[in-house]
């Protein structure tokens, strides 16, 4: 057949159109699926980003507490990284972090007072992403103290790597672990240090 | 530590993210439960001897469909709660149909059968353990789901754990179908119905306890 229509004289009826996309998720889904194929630096800025967000978000639900926002916001983040291959590409970022971030939440509350875990208010998931705060204040637990209980083969990975930012290879050569069992050491380093900070709450 | 350290920390993770993680863990989970449970009723009960002569028959697997279609309900409705964020409401219609459909059949069997049939077709030969079999077989299967929800991201761990109680129940109550001798629908609108319920009584009891994160 000769000739393939060039251009559709017909405009895309209006329904076809999708919904305004909300520019945060936009933003925020881009940084976090570029970081899931590995790109650590759009990583952290996603992470960087979230924690503004998330930390606005729990001063607001944490108005008879200030004083946990930094620790549940810590939890948090750490939840979100601890299960960030239950996300599924193409999905509402919003409303993942924001089951996450509640249930964090309530978690807290269970444990601690009790009453408000039953009283939490209404709200919509886009309340999570609704403002930034970037004022941090000092967590309660520190994470640096957990993280000299968990057993040397988490611990020296994630000090050597983080804290003294060396690379995967240097690592492994300083402390004489295998390189995979440094990223491993890592991974499942940071699971560990989340079951820390939850049985110190 | 700061919480700008902590982000430091997070990004430099190296594991790359395994992708379907989901679809793996249940990929493992039920099939290593469901062989476990069948060698568990090979062992405790057997086969039905006749099972060669039934599985030609429409009834036999009129039984087996209604719990391979809570199966798969269930499965819906699990695989949804392990991920945040995910609404459930529709997927109750997963297990609620083939429920429902159940129930009529039931009515209808029981309607249309006379007046002194109805009690034996409601309680069979088998009504003293069917439902404690059912969730006896359920056992290993509870054990496997339980493992591949802890391996995901429940948020709501009462509803998932009667989820993943519901679907271990459906995978045991297909092997005990090839066990149970039962073929008035009654009786399985009956027994078989409180053998899915119990195992889901169980998961909503443990769910808080074992899937919390």
């Amino acid at each position: 057949m000769e000739g393939w229509p060039v251009s559709s004289p017909v405009s895309t009826p209006a329904s076809a159109a999708p919904p305004p996309a909300d520019p945060i998720e936009t933003v925020l889904r881009a940084q976090f699926e570029a970081g899931l194929g590995g790109d650590t630096a759009a990583y952290r800025r996603f992470l960087d980003a979230l924690s503004a967000r998330l930390r606005a978000f729990l001063r607001r639900r944490l108005g008879a507490a200030p004083d946990d926002v930094e620790d549940i916001l810590q939890e948090t983040l750490l939840a979100i990284h601890n299960s960030r291959h239950t996300y599924r590409s193409g999905e509402p970022l919003t409303a993942w972090v924001y089951a996450i971030a509640r249930y964090k939440l309530m978690d807290f509350h269970r444990s601690h007072h009790r009453r408000e875990a039953l009283n939490l208010p209404l709200e919509a998931a886009q309340d999570v992403f609704a403002a930034t705060d970037t004022e941090s204040a000092q967590a309660r637990h520190d994470l640096g103290q957990l993280l000299q209980a968990l057993p040397d083969r988490h611990r020296l990975p994630i000090l050597h790597v983080k804290l003294g930012s060396l690379s995967v290879s240097e690592t492994a050569r300083l402390t004489g672990m295998s390189e995979s069992a440094v990223k491993v050491g890592i991974h499942r380093g940071l699971k560990a240090l989340a079951l820390k900070i939850r049985s110190a709450a | 530590m700061k919480t700008h350290d902590l982000i430091d920390l997070l990004a430099s993770d190296p594991v790359p993210v395994q992708r379907h993680a989901a679809a793996r863990r249940f990929g493992l989970a039920l099939p290593a439960g469901a062989l476990l449970s069948l060698g568990l009723m090979l062992a405790g009960y057997g086969l039905r001897p006749d099972l060669a002569e039934v599985s030609v028959q429409p009834l036999f697997w009129a039984k087996a469909g209604f719990a391979l279609a809570m199966l798969c309900g269930a499965l819906w409705v699990t695989a949804r709660l392990s991920r945040p964020g995910r609404t459930v409401a529709a997927a109750w219609s997963g297990p609620g149909i083939p429920l429902l459909l159940l129930w009529g059949a039931a009515a209808a069997a029981l309607w249309l059968a006379p007046g002194d049939e109805r009690v034996a077709m409601l309680l069979g030969r088998s009504w003293r353990s069917c439902a404690f079999s059912i969730a006896g077989l359920s056992l290993p299967l509870m054990a496997t789901t339980f493992w591949a929800l802890r391996g995901l991201a429940p948020t709501r761990l009462r509803l998932a754990g009667a989820a993943a109680g519901l679907l271990s129940a459906a995978v045991a109550a297909v092997v005990y179908s090839l066990h149970c001798p039962e073929m008035d629908v009654p009786f399985w609108a009956v027994w078989y119905v409180l053998g899915l319920s119990l195992p889901t009584a169980a998961g909503a009891l443990l769910g808080p306890r074992l899937l919390r994160w």
